[in-house]
């Protein structure tokens, strides 16, 4: 089948197909699930020559990952690794070194929860790790967003100078099948413009790259990433605009709303949950409810005048997210108050979705339904479907004192799951 | 072709000044060409090894490259002495990132290269030896696996001076550093610990491994050219002496550098896929004693009386060494001058052929 039509496709492999099509120079991955399908895709199609001339470094470790990027990108070359929660942890030394240096690497983020209790499956608790890194993130709803936003992230990485981070929900979106259309080379040509670095490693024309500064320049440094950022909010909704003239179909952006522009409660998350969202606000919209939806797109940049724009005429504004700060409460709740500063808009943090728990229409439905009769009280940051008798088993065993073991695994016995035994 | 040999005594110390040599031999800092690499104006202390170390290595890379060269460098003194923004002391494309990546970024620039075709330039890493031994180890030896294409240098002065001066794997047993100080009973840093990273390259079997000290310019200039006539991962371990963080006089620097390997502590040898092909020999063999006793991070093995059982431990080591690496060969060998059968072989000029003993030619 010719590329550039609908094809039946995994997500890893649209992702491969997608980003051998911006012609990366250097890849430098290391293996992690839900990774790993994006990188063997890769690995292919260099071994097999379609993609040339790019050389795919197996590194030992993240951290070399993306330092391998950081020289690569220094040195003029295009450079792209893939990687999932742990993995981004173990580079995280590395991403804002890339940022401060003002490297344009792209990564794909495949969302997967963060240890300890260690867990592969998908949550957005890696990539909120890392939002002040000094990277640019980008969630996709789907696998065509997936695939495409990989083409947008390359051309903004390059135009602004910085490293660009395309989220897509681990197993939801990676492993998913689901039709694609992958971008023709051609068009990704006509879309993405060879690179041109703003430094780079010349022997003809030697720059040091990464002195130390100190107090005298630090702040001026670490303003002009702020304000390269910032200048990405005005970049990002028009190189979306172009991709949509060259595409013919839409991606990216910085928010999208769904049924929103008149709703009194409108439901707010990122990445794959949306679809699930939607679902539910169109069963609610046939109830006579109105509700809508706001997708962030584009996390970091924040757009706080998109967020404020298109929540502001809200009563009521949930947000579901699958990550939380630990010992303070909701991380896109925190940022969507902050854009809501001032208005009379009551905010309610939701998580959900932790470690892969499936977030179904039923309790979303649920959930919304406590919202819209004000049972729930928006001061607290609460958990969709969270098991309080498995909670507070846990914590009497905790407060009989003695030695009552590990959290995780009095839990799943608990539940069934690990098999009985006494201590 | 008849000739006189010429008898290499005068300076005393076996190093051959550079007017008796031809002009092709003369050490690369002899000429008024060189690259100076890494400029004047930087703040290293005085009497600084890794800076003598990394204007050596660096300018020899430079002429055997042509000037066509990329550096990558790790956080340490070596950084901050000669990056303090807005200045920079370095005359050739070089970049820092990290403590413990230099490795992975310098395969990131090897990559790069290969792509974009340009095997013309080269590519050196560098870093002391907190940042190749400890905390870039993981890269380095992920580097060495797979044979990038790669001279990685370490400047070792046995721990870690920028931070001020505390212990490394590189750090030698009974040395004070500031978390091995001689209290209670413990000699300094600890015996039995430390890992030998020259050793642990040729295990990885790469194209080439080599170890020099400051004192010897010619040699650690002699390994650089052999490292830049080969392709794939190669290792250079310089030792480089440090006042401040040796307590030794600046003006030791060259002579500490000499007595450790003429005591044994430090051996110098060269080795290729696996092999040692070349040790350099000891010329006057000197008791760890005569090492030790000029510097400050061993004056509690004298002082306030002479510690006979460690100075004896670390007489061991010597020993040991000498015995492993076959560095007392027999006296024809030693008129052999260090990177002697490198610069020969290539310039098959009327010196005194290299003893058979230990020594392999490289070529």
């Amino acid at each position: 089948m010719p590329s550039g039509s609908l094809e039946q496709l995994e997500g890893s492999a649209a992702v491969a197909r997608t980003v051998a099509g911006c012609r990366p120079e250097v890849i430098a991955a290391y293996p992690i699930s839900p990774q790993t399908h994006i990188v063997e895709g890769l690995s292919d199609l260099v071994r097999t020559g379609e993609l040339a001339p790019c050389e795919y470094l197996m590194v030992e470790s993240e951290f070399a990952a993306m330092s391998a990027c950081i020289g690569a990108s220094a040195t003029g070359a295009r450079a792209y690794t893939a990687t999932a929660s742990q993995g981004l942890l173990y580079m995280a030394e590395a991403l804002y070194n890339a940022s401060g240096l003002g490297l344009p690497i792209v990564m794909t983020l495949a969302n997967r929860a963060i240890g300890a209790p260690i867990n592969i499956w998908n949550d957005h608790s890696d990539s909120m790790s890392q939002r002040d890194s000094g990277w640019v993130q980008l969630y996709a709803e789907t696998n065509q967003e997936a695939a495409d936003l990989h083409v947008q992230a390359f051309r903004l990485a390059e135009e602004i100078s910085l490293p660009v981070m395309v989220c897509m929900d681990g197993f939801i979106l990676t492993h998913a099948y689901e039709e694609v259309d992958v971008p023709r080379p051609e068009q990704v040509d006509e879309f993405l413009p060879a690179f041109a670095p703003r430094q780079v490693l010349d022997p003809d024309d030697p720059v040091t790259i990464g002195a130390m500064v100190g107090p005298e320049a630090f702040t001026e440094v670490k303003y002009l990433m702020h304000a390269k950022q910032m200048q990405a909010l005005d970049l990002i909704p028009r190189i979306a605009a172009e991709f949509a003239e060259t595409f013919d179909r839409e991606a990216g952006g910085l928010v999208r709303g769904y049924r929103a522009d008149d709703a009194e409660t409108i439901v707010v998350a990122l990445g794959s949950v949306l679809g699930t969202i939607e679902d539910v606000v169109d069963e609610l919209r046939a109830d006579g409810v109105s509700i809508g939806a706001l997708g962030v797109k584009c996390f970091r940049p924040y757009p706080l005048e998109e967020v404020r724009e298109a929540l502001g005429g809200a009563e009521r504004v949930v947000v579901l997210e699958k990550a939380f700060a630990v010992g303070a409460g909701g991380i896109v709740g925190q940022n969507v108050r902050l854009a809501l500063a001032g208005l009379p808009v009551t905010v309610y943090d939701v998580v959900a979705g932790l470690g892969g728990r499936p977030i179904t229409a039923k309790s979303l439905a649920g959930l919304l339904g406590d919202v819209l009769s004000d049972r729930l009280d928006p001061r607290p940051l609460h958990f969709l479907d969270l098991d309080r008798e498995l909670v507070e088993r846990e914590l009497e065993r905790q407060h009989a004192g003695g030695r009552p073991g590990p959290h995780a695994e009095n839990m799943l016995r608990d539940l069934g799951i690990v098999a009985a035994r006494s201590h | 072709m008849p000739y006189q040999q010429l008898r290499y005594y005068q300076a005393g110390t076996f190093v051959v000044g550079n007017r008796l040599l031809p002009p092709e031999q003369r050490s690369v800092q002899a000429r008024m060409d060189r690259s100076n690499t890494l400029t004047c104006g930087h703040r290293a202390c005085r009497g600084c090894g890794e800076a003598l170390g990394a204007r050596y290595a660096l300018d020899a890379a430079m002429r055997a490259t042509k000037g066509q060269m990329i550096a990558a460098n790790a956080t340490g003194c070596l950084e901050v002495f000669s990056t303090p923004f807005p200045e920079s002391s370095w005359q050739l494309p070089w970049i820092h990132s990290l403590f413990g990546n230099a490795p992975a970024v310098a395969s990131g620039v090897a990559a790069a290269l290969r792509a974009k075709g340009r095997s013309d330039i080269r590519v050196v890493g560098q870093a002391g030896d907190g940042g190749t031994v400890d905390i870039g180890f993981a890269c380095l030896s992920g580097t060495f696996e797979r044979n990038d294409d790669v001279l990685f240098i370490c400047y070792d002065n046995e721990a870690y001076m920028n931070t001020g001066v505390q212990r490394s794997a590189a750090t030698p047993p009974a040395a004070r550093t500031a978390n091995t100080k001689p209290l209670e009973g413990h000699p300094g840093n600890e015996f039995g610990q430390g890992k030998n990273v020259p050793l642990i390259a040729i295990a990885h079997e790469i194209p080439y491994v080599a170890t020099a000290t400051v004192a010897e310019p010619r040699d650690l200039e002699a390994k650089v050219e052999r490292a830049m006539e080969l392709r794939g991962a190669r290792y250079i371990h310089v030792f480089v002496p440090c006042p401040l963080g040796w307590g030794s006089a600046p003006h030791d620097t060259i002579r500490l550098a000499r007595l450790v390997k003429e005591c044994g502590l430090f051996p110098v040898l060269e080795a290729e896929r696996g092999e040692v092909t070349s040790v350099s020999n000891i010329r006057r063999r000197v008791p760890v004693e005569e090492y030790l006793k000029l510097q400050g991070r061993y004056a509690h093995l004298f002082e306030p009386e002479r510690d006979d059982e460690v100075i004896g431990r670390l007489q061991e080591i010597a020993d040991r060494n000498v015995e492993r690496f076959g560095l007392l060969a027999d006296p024809e060998d030693a008129r052999t001058l260090p990177g002697e059968a490198t610069a020969q072989a290539r310039v098959d000029l009327p010196l005194p052929s290299p003893g058979s003993g230990n020594g392999k030619e490289a070529s």
